[in-house]
C-alpha cells in the first residue's frame, strides 16, 4: 500500500477529495453548489482511476451508520446501494431511483424534518443530520396515520411511488397538520404517481390529518 | 356449474377491501426488482447508441475492462450492423458499483459511421428518405384496406359531411420501475428477478435464447413497478443481465435508466388520420372514408380503430405504418384505441354540429354495434349525464364570458377483456386451517393478488387476509398467461374459484361424518362449517381442518367461460376550464362510467378507474416524445421535459364502477380510452375553436383563438 493510500486511510478521507471541509458543517448546505471538484478528482474520473472512498457516520431512522462512501455517492445510492463499515449493506430500498435527477419524488426521505429528495443531496452532506426514510416511520407493528390512510383508501397501486409520497405526505402534514384540498394538492406537486392514484392519495391525507390532530 | 352467486349473499365480492400487499408498500418493505440486492451482486449498464442511425465498424472493450471493479464486459451488436434509433443497444458492463459500470461505458472505445436519419412521419414517407426497414418500401407497411357497404351510396344519402385531420403523438410509458432484471446463475440454473407482466412468457423467453428446459429457469416478481403493456419479455436488457452474469460468475442487476425508459422501451405509436364522414338528416352515421398511419419507431403494428364503437353501414378504412429512426413500439394500454376513440368522439361532435343535434342526442340515435354494449351504454349515457350536468354545457360553443370559459364533452370506449383458458391454480387447505392459493400470475398493480384472496376466502368463509396468495413466481410450475389486455382477472378468478370450491367439496366430503351431516348440506361462513338445515350442527374452521391430521387438501381448477365476460362498454364526460388568456386547459371534472360486469373488490376497481383517466388526462394534455429533426434524438427523454400528470392537474374524478352483470371482467385499459375525446369535446364546447391534435397544449389554444 502507498504512503499516501496508508494515510488516506487513517485520515479517512483523501487528499484529492471532493469536498473542502467535509465533515465540518464548512460547506453551507443552503448554498449550491456544494460540491468543488479539483482538477486531479475530475481527472481520475474520466480515466475511471481509483477514486478515493470516505468514511462517514450517518444517523438514519434513529441509528447511527458508519458507511465508507465515494464523494459523488448521493445518499439515495447509500441508502440503497451501500455498505456500512462492517460490510453489511444498508439496504434502505424503500427509497425509489425513478428519476434520478429530482423530477419525482420517489426517494422522498426527511432530512432534519424536511421532506428532500435523497437523489439530490450527496451522502456527505447528510453527516450530521437526522435522516428518516420510509421503513423509520412505522413504530413497530404500529404504522404511522399516513401510512395506515393510504392502505385504507388504497393511494397505491403498484406502489413504486408510495415511499416517497408517504414521506412527502407526512413531511407536508408536519408543517400544515390541516390542509384544504388546493393546499394538499401542491404540497404533493414533487411527487409523480403513473398508475394515477392520485385522487384517493388526496383522501389519504385528508384522513391522516384527521388522525394526526 | 360455478357461479358468482348473487350480490345479496355475497360477503366479500363486490366489497371494498383493502390491498395485501398495502402494508408492505407503504412501509418500503415491498422488495422490487430494482430493490433485490444479492450476495456479490454487481451492477450492469448498457451502452447505447448517441446516434438515430450508423454502421457500428468497431467495438474496443479493453479499456472498459481494464477499470478496476469492472468484472464483464460484452459486445451487443456486429461490427457491420446498422443501429437505427437513438439508444439502441451497443456493448454492456457488469461492475461492482453502479457508478463504476457507468464510468466503464464511457471507457468503451466504439467507431461508427453515420448514416442519414429520419424522425419525422412526413419526411419518412418522401421519396429518398433514409430507408429504415428492409422490409418495407418508402418506409411504410402494405396498408390494410377494409371496406364495407357501399361508400359512394353512403355520401349520396348525407345530408352533412365533415372532412377532418386528426393527430395524435408518440407517448411513452413511463413505468416508475424501469425495466429490468436480478439475473443470477447456479450452473445451469438460472434465476431472474424480472419487472415484468409475465413471469412465465419471460421464463420461456430465456429458456429458449440459453438453450435451456424451461425448468432451469425461474422467474420472479413479488412486486412490479408499472408496466402498462410495454413489460412482456425480458427484451435486451435482461438477455443481458444473464450473460453479464454468466460471464462475471456473479449475480447482475441491470435496471434502465430513465433516459433508456423513454428511448427504447416501448411507445404508444402515433396517429394522423384524415376522415371524410357523413350523417343523414334524421341523425344516422351513414358513411366513413378514412385514410391513416401512425409511426411505431422501427417497429411495426402502429395501428388504432376506426370506425370505433358507433355503427356506421358504409366505410372504407386504409391504414399503414411509418417507420421512422426511434425505438420500437410496444403494446401500451389499450394499444389503438385511445387514438382511433380521440379521433371518433371529435368527428362525432363535429357531425353533430352540422346536424344541429346535441352529441349526446347524435350518439344515442348511433347504436353501438353489439347489442349487449349498446344496452348499457344508453344506460351510461344517462347516469353519465346526470352527473356531469349535461344540461350545463354551451348550446353555442365559446359561448362563455370572461377570460375563463368552461364547456363539457363527453366519449366513449369499448374493450374486448375477459381473459381465457391456459391458467393452472391449486388452493391448499392444511391441518392447521392455513390456506395457500397458488397459481403463476403477477400483480402488475391491479391488485389481483387480494382479488384471488378474496375469491378464496368468500368460497371457504374465511377473510382475505387468512388467505395466502402466492404469485409471481414460475417455481410452482402453475403456468398462467401475462397480464396484458385487461385479461388476467378473467382468466385467473375462475380457475382460482373452481380450484376453490373444489378445495371445499373435499374438505366437507371430510367433515360431514364427523358433523353427522350430509356434505350437500355443508355450508362455509365466519370462519366455521355448519349445516344449513341444521344450524347447531357446526364447527370451528381450524377444529374442521384439524381432523385432516397428516393429510393436505389441494385442489386445481378449471378454467369456466361462464363465470367471466368481455366486450365492455364505457363512457366518459369531461368538463374544462381554459384560460383564454394562458392558454392553459384545467379539467374541472370527469365523470367514467364503466361497465365492470361484475366487481370484485370495488375498491381497487376505483382506483384502476382513477389511474386510467388519469393517464387518458396526460394523453389529452401533456404527453408527447419530442423528435429532433436537427440530431435524430429525442428532446425530452426525462420526466421534467416530458410531461405526465402531476398533483396539479387532477380534476375532480367521479369513477362509477357500474356492475352490469354476475360474471367478471377486467378493467386495466378499458376506462383510459374515452378520456382524451372527452376532454377534446369539451376544449371545443369552451372555446368553440376545435383542436384536432394531441396534446392540447397551452400554444395550440392561443394559436386557435388567433
Amino acid at each position: 500500500m502507498s504512503k499516501e493510500k496508508e494515510q488516506n486511510q487513517e485520515t479517512a478521507i483523501s487528499r484529492r477529495s471532493f469536498l473542502k471541509g467535509v465533515g465540518t458543517g464548512a460547506v453551507a448546505a443552503s448554498v449550491a453548489p456544494t460540491v468543488f471538484i479539483d482538477a486531479e478528482t475530475a481527472a481520475a474520473a474520466q480515466t475511471g482511476e481509483e477514486i478515493n472512498r470516505a468514511k462517514i457516520k450517518l444517523n438514519i431512522n434513529a441509528q447511527t451508520y458508519e458507511v465508507e462512501v465515494e464523494p459523488r455517492m448521493t445518499l439515495l445510492s447509500v441508502l440503497r446501494d451501500g455498505f456500512d463499515t462492517s460490510g453489511n449493506r444498508l439496504d434502505l430500498t424503500g427509497a425509489k431511483p425513478i428519476c434520478e435527477r429530482g423530477e419525482c419524488g420517489g426517494c422522498t426521505v426527511q432530512v432534519d424534518g424536511k421532506a428532500v429528495y435523497a437523489c439530490m443531496m450527496l451522502a456527505l452532506d447528510a453527516q450530521g443530520k437526522q435522516i428518516t426514510t420510509v421503513e423509520g416511520l412505522a413504530n413497530g407493528d404500529n404504522l404511522h396515520p399516513v401510512q395506515e390512510a393510504f392502505i385504507q383508501h388504497d393511494a397505491l397501486m403498484c406502489g413504486f411511488c408510495t415511499p416517497g409520497f408517504v414521506v412527502a405526505a407526512k413531511s407536508f402534514l408536519d408543517q400544515n397538520p390541516s390542509p384544504s384540498h388546493e393546499e394538499i394538492k401542491e404540497g404533493l406537486a414533487g411527487n409523480i404517481c403513473r398508475c394515477g392514484t392520485y385522487p384517493f392519495i388526496f383522501e389519504a391525507v385528508k384522513t391522516a390529518s384527521r388522525k394526526l390532530l | 356449474m360455478a357461479s358468482w352467486g348473487e350480490a345479496k349473499d355475497s360477503r366479500l365480492i363486490g366489497k371494498r377491501v383493502s390491498r395485501l400487499s398495502g402494508t408492505d408498500k407503504v412501509t418500503g418493505k415491498a422488495k422490487y426488482t430494482f430493490d433485490i440486492n444479492r450476495p456479490g451482486m454487481l451492477y450492469g449498464y448498457i451502452l447505447r447508441s448517441p446516434v438515430a442511425h450508423a454502421t457500428i465498424t468497431g467495438i474496443d472493450l479493453s479499456e472498459a475492462e481494464a477499470l478496476p471493479g469492472v468484472k464483464a464486459a460484452i459486445p451487443l451488436i456486429e461490427p457491420g450492423k446498422r443501429v437505427r434509433f437513438e439508444g439502441q443497444e451497443i456493448a454492456a458492463v457488469a461492475a461492482i458499483t453502479p457508478d463504476i459500470a457507468e464510468d466503464a461505458v464511457r471507457l468503451i472505445q466504439f467507431d461508427y459511421d453515420e448514416l442519414d436519419y429520419v424522425v419525422d412521419v412526413e419526411s419518412a414517407k418522401e421519396e429518398g428518405a433514409p430507408q429504415i426497414r428492409d422490409d418495407w418500401k418508402s418506409n411504410q407497411s402494405e396498408p390494410r384496406v377494409d371496406e364495407r357497404g357501399d361508400i359512394e351510396a353512403g355520401f349520396a344519402e348525407a345530408a352533412v359531411e365533415v372532412e377532418a385531420t386528426y393527430h395524435a403523438p408518440v407517448q411513452t410509458h413511463v413505468c416508475l420501475e424501469t425495466h429490468g432484471h436480478v439475473a443470477e446463475w447456479d450452473q445451469d440454473n438460472l434465476t431472474v428477478w424480472a419487472s415484468t407482466q409475465a413471469v412465465f412468457g419471460t421464463r420461456q423467453n430465456l429458456a429458449r435464447h440459453f438453450e435451456l428446459p424451461e425448468n432451469q429457469v425461474r422467474v420472479i416478481t413479488e412486486h412490479m413497478g408499472g408496466g402498462f403493456g410495454s413489460k412482456f419479455g425480458p427484451g435486451v436488457e435482461g438477455v443481458t443481465a444473464a450473460k453479464l452474469a454468466r460471464k462475471a460468475g456473479a449475480p447482475v442487476k441491470l435496471m434502465l435508466t430513465r433516459k433508456d425508459e423513454h428511448l427504447v422501451a416501448g411507445n404508444r405509436p402515433s396517429m394522423t388520420q384524415q376522415v371524410r364522414a357523413g350523417a343523414t338528416q334524421d341523425g344516422r352515421f351513414i358513411a366513413y372514408d378514412m385514410s391513416g398511419y401512425g409511426t411505431g419507431g422501427i417497429g411495426s403494428g402502429a395501428g388504432f380503430t376506426g370506425p370505433y364503437v358507433y355503427h356506421v353501414p358504409n366505410h372504407r378504412t386504409k391504414k399503414s405504418a411509418v417507420a421512422i429512426n426511434a425505438g420500437s413500439a410496444r403494446a401500451m394500454r389499450a394499444p389503438g384505441h385511445p387514438q382511433g376513440a380521440f379521433a371518433m368522439d371529435s368527428l362525432m361532435d363535429e357531425l353533430a354540429e352540422r346536424l344541429n343535434l346535441d352529441p349526446l342526442e347524435f350518439r344515442r340515435l348511433n347504436s353501438d354495434s353489439d347489442a349487449r354494449r349498446n344496452r348499457i351504454r344508453q344506460a351510461e349515457y344517462t347516469l353519465g349525464a346526470q352527473e356531469i350536468g349535461w344540461h350545463r354545457r354551451n348550446r353555442v360553443p365559446g359561448s362563455g364570458t370572461g377570460v375563463k370559459k368552461r364547456g363539457i364533452g363527453m366519449g366513449c370506449g369499448l374493450w374486448g377483456g375477459g381473459g381465457g383458458a391456459g391458467t393452472q391454480a391449486r388452493v391448499t387447505i392444511h391441518a392447521s386451517g392455513a390456506v395457500e392459493a397458488v397459481t403463476g400470475t403477477q400483480d402488475i398493480g391491479t391488485g389481483i393478488r387480494t382479488v384471488i384472496a378474496m375469491i378464496v376466502a368468500e368460497e371457504l368463509g374465511l377473510r382475505p387476509q387468512d388467505i395466502t396468495v402466492k404469485i409471481g413466481d414460475t417455481e410452482p410450475g402453475l403456468a398462467s398467461r401475462g397480464s396484458g389486455g385487461s385479461q388476467t382477472i378473467g382468466s385467473v378468478a375462475p380457475v382460482i374459484k373452481t380450484a376453490a370450491m373444489a378445495a371445499k367439496r373435499k374438505l366437507f366430503g371430510h367433515i360431514a361424518p364427523l358433523v353427522e351431516a350430509d356434505p350437500g348440506d355443508l355450508r362455509a361462513a365466519g370462519d366455521k362449517i355448519y349445516a344449513q338445515s341444521d344450524l347447531r350442527l357446526s364447527i370451528p374452521w381450524k377444529e374442521a381442518t384439524g381432523y385432516l391430521g397428516m393429510e393436505t387438501i389441494s385442489e386445481g381448477g378449471e378454467w369456466d367461460e361462464n363465470l367471466r365476460i368481455g366486450d365492455v362498454a364505457g363512457v366518459q364526460f369531461a368538463e374544462v376550464e381554459i384560460d383564454t388568456e394562458t392558454g392553459l386547459v384545467q379539467v374541472i371534472k370527469i365523470v367514467a362510467v364503466q361497465d365492470c360486469g361484475l366487481v370484485v373488490n370495488r375498491l381497487t376497481t376505483e382506483s384502476q378507474i382513477n389511474g386510467a383517466v388519469v393517464m387518458g388526462l396526460g394523453y389529452a394534455l401533456l404527453e408527447e416524445r419530442i423528435m429532433d429533426d436537427q440530431t435524430g434524438k429525442m428532446i425530452n427523454p426525462n420526466l421534467e421535459d416530458y410531461k405526465v400528470p402531476g398533483t396539479m392537474e387532477i380534476p375532480e374524478i367521479v369513477s362509477i364502477a357500474y356492475d352490469t352483470d354476475r360474471k367478471i371482467t377486467g378493467i386495466g385499459e378499458p376506462p383510459t380510452i374515452p378520456t382524451a375525446g372527452a376532454i377534446a369535446n369539451a376544449v371545443y364546447n369552451a372555446i368553440g375553436v376545435r383542436i384536432r391534435e394531441l396534446p392540447i397544449t397551452p400554444d395550440k389554444i392561443l394559436n386557435a383563438l388567433g
